[in-house]
């Protein structure tokens, strides 16, 4: 087991410095002088060469790629050139919007897949499952930004039982803010609760047929009795995986969704960066992404080998 | 067996008539979407306009027909980079299993699937400025450890038959079996993991544009047609809807079809089944 996380490990810290490598370079190396990128053509020589002052890029490339990284190791992720104030700060307070909106999707897309997973695989072959199994298909093939507007029209719009967009803030009372989030969270989780649906029965169906299965039901358990006992657990497994995997994807992934309903989240954040070219908060804030999914990554892995003896002689 | 025709069936017929329509379009549309009639803007479905016009009075079908071809296009050119990066690679790791040259491969590949694709996709439009190139090459990188994976994994087990035995007896070296032998025989899976990228293409670039990241006006596309629509959502739904619904269509054709190909060649599932 020790050396199954060590190895584990090496390969954790080697795609992380492989990762901000290639950051780096798509930041830093590739648009040729990041100054006058940020500032665009119109900028006079005075100020380009201010802010590439401001932003240390008279150094070397290793010089400065060692000294983001330092910062970033020591919680220093750089100021913003936009806002003006260091980027941690702006990425603490946007997390704020972020992790909850994604762990409020993740419970969701849960809640529902579980569930209609195992009714499906229970029923399998029936209309039940057919119905199912169709809706599924149109959840995973809707475009989640496209129902995030669906989802506007009818609840915001028509209904008046939500507001558009826009997050009142913690401040507001719980209450509120969670109803800001309950939309987004809704759109964001419907084509990840259809994926995990899928896998939840798929999963079940391959557990339901194994030797000890019918041991459990020639014990005289009903099928019931059997797939409470022993196959649940066992099917739960790959769905986890999914799960842990998902999460950072919901993280990461709801820069579109933020945007449908003008939520201050991290995702916004980054966008914004992008169009205003802030290099400084685009570099740090991806490069956190990206240590986030490899990270969750990670310990899913690490999870999985400590529920499963067989995957660490893998390694 | 009976149920895999039908899925195919429906998928097909889905994914052929809007790529039917798509392809019309370059040789007519109901309406010329470049010229702008104001006169004529946001009329309600009818006879002469049958989905109705938008704010600049253009015919929607229309606007449909021409907007699929850019995310069409940029689904087919993601795949192709997918495809013809990934399998090289993966065939190459499958031929030279266990040695660094795989693992590199392998590696790097978790490396890429370790990335947010969305986040990177941004930031190389970001980087190289907006345009559907870029897009396609966002998409497209994120396709090669896909068709890697599934070669490598397909090529594996190809590569323990006893016709690849017989193959190096008479003297055919690691690339002349990779492509002779092994290519043909995994062909089947990456043609099924071709539709499912391509579908997956069609959402990625849909959300590209949405952002005014993928194809830059005036040229359309479906992702941008929704960008456009959504601050007229409250007024005109319809404009909302219509491009939605395609590349629902689209995407669930393609899932479909992936599926059901899937069923039928694959022998593993269908021996589960039967």
């Amino acid at each position: 087991m020790l050396r199954y996380l060590i190895t584990r490990a090496l390969s954790l810290g080697a795609s992380l410095v492989v990762a901000s490598l290639v950051i780096f370079t798509m930041i830093e190396v590739i648009p040729g002088d990041p100054a006058s990128f940020m500032l665009g053509l119109n900028a006079s020589e005075d100020t380009v060469a201010a802010l590439r002052d401001e932003l240390g890029l008279n150094g070397t490339l290793s010089t400065r790629y060692l000294n983001w990284i330092g910062g970033l190791v020591a919680g220093d992720f750089g100021t913003s050139y936009t806002y003006r104030v260091p980027v941690a700060e702006l990425v603490v307070e946007r997390l704020q919007v972020s992790l909850p909106l994604a762990i409020f999707a993740l419970l969701l897309s849960t809640l529902i897949a579980i569930p209609v997973g195992l009714i499906a695989a229970t029923r399998r072959g029936e209309m039940t499952d057919y119905t199912i199994m169709g809706a599924t298909q149109m959840g995973i093939a809707v475009p989640n930004f496209w129902f995030a507007m669906l989802l506007v029209l009818v609840f915001a719009v028509q209904l008046r039982w939500f507001s558009a967009g826009g997050f009142p803030g913690w401040d507001a009372g719980i209450g509120p803010a969670l109803k800001s989030l309950t939309l987004p969270a809704i759109a964001l989780a419907l084509p990840q609760a259809s994926i995990l649906a899928r896998v939840m029965r798929s999963s079940l169906l391959d557990v339901l047929h194994q030797d000890y299965m019918r041991t459990a039901r020639a014990k005289g358990l009903s099928i019931a009795q059997a797939t409470r006992r022993h196959a649940l657990r066992n099917a739960l497994i790959p769905v986890l995986t999914i799960i842990g995997l998902q999460f950072s994807f919901l993280l990461a992934g709801a820069i579109i969704i933020e945007n449908v309903f003008f939520l201050p989240g991290l995702g916004r954040l980054i966008f914004q960066a992008i169009t205003q070219r802030d290099l400084v908060v685009v570099e740090s804030v991806v490069m956190l992404l990206v240590f986030a999914v490899i990270l969750v990554t990670f310990l899913v892995d690490v999870a999985y080998a400590v529920v499963d003896p067989r995957l660490r002689r893998r390694a | 067996m009976t149920r895999l025709p039908v899925q195919l069936w429906i998928g097909a017929a889905l994914s052929t008539s809007l790529l039917a329509a798509v392809l019309i379009s370059f040789l007519w549309t109901p309406y010329d979407v470049t010229t702008l009639n104001i006169a004529e803007k946001l009329k309600a479905p009818s006879a002469s306009y049958l989905l109705g016009t938008d704010h600049f009075g253009r015919d929607l079908l229309s606007m449909l027909m021409e907007g699929g071809r850019i995310s069409i296009s940029v689904a087919v050119l993601a795949v192709g980079i997918g495809m013809g990066l990934g399998v090289p690679l993966g065939l190459m790791a499958a031929a030279n299993r266990g040695s660094w040259l795989d693992e590199v491969i392998m590696r790097g590949n978790d490396l890429i699937f370790a990335f947010p694709s969305l986040v990177i996709a941004i930031l190389i439009t970001a980087t190289f400025g907006p345009s559907a190139t870029n897009a396609i090459i966002a998409i497209g990188i994120f396709n090669i450890p896909v068709f890697a994976r599934v070669a490598r994994g397909g090529a594996l087990t190809i590569w323990t038959r006893e016709f690849i035995m017989a193959a190096k007896v008479a003297g055919k070296g690691k690339i002349r079996i990779s492509v002779e032998h092994i290519l043909p025989n995994i062909a089947n899976l990456l043609i099924v993991q071709g539709t499912i990228q391509f579908s997956l293409g069609i959402l990625a670039e849909a959300g590209l544009s949405y952002v005014g990241l993928g194809a830059q006006p005036p040229t359309p596309s479906w992702g941008r047609m929704l960008a456009d629509a959504q601050t007229m959502i409250y007024t005109t739904p319809r404009l909302a809807i219509a491009p939605g619904l395609a590349i629902v269509a689209m995407v669930l054709g393609l899932n479909l079809i992936g599926d059901g190909l899937r069923d039928l060649l694959d022998p593993r599932i269908r021996r589960a089944r039967e």
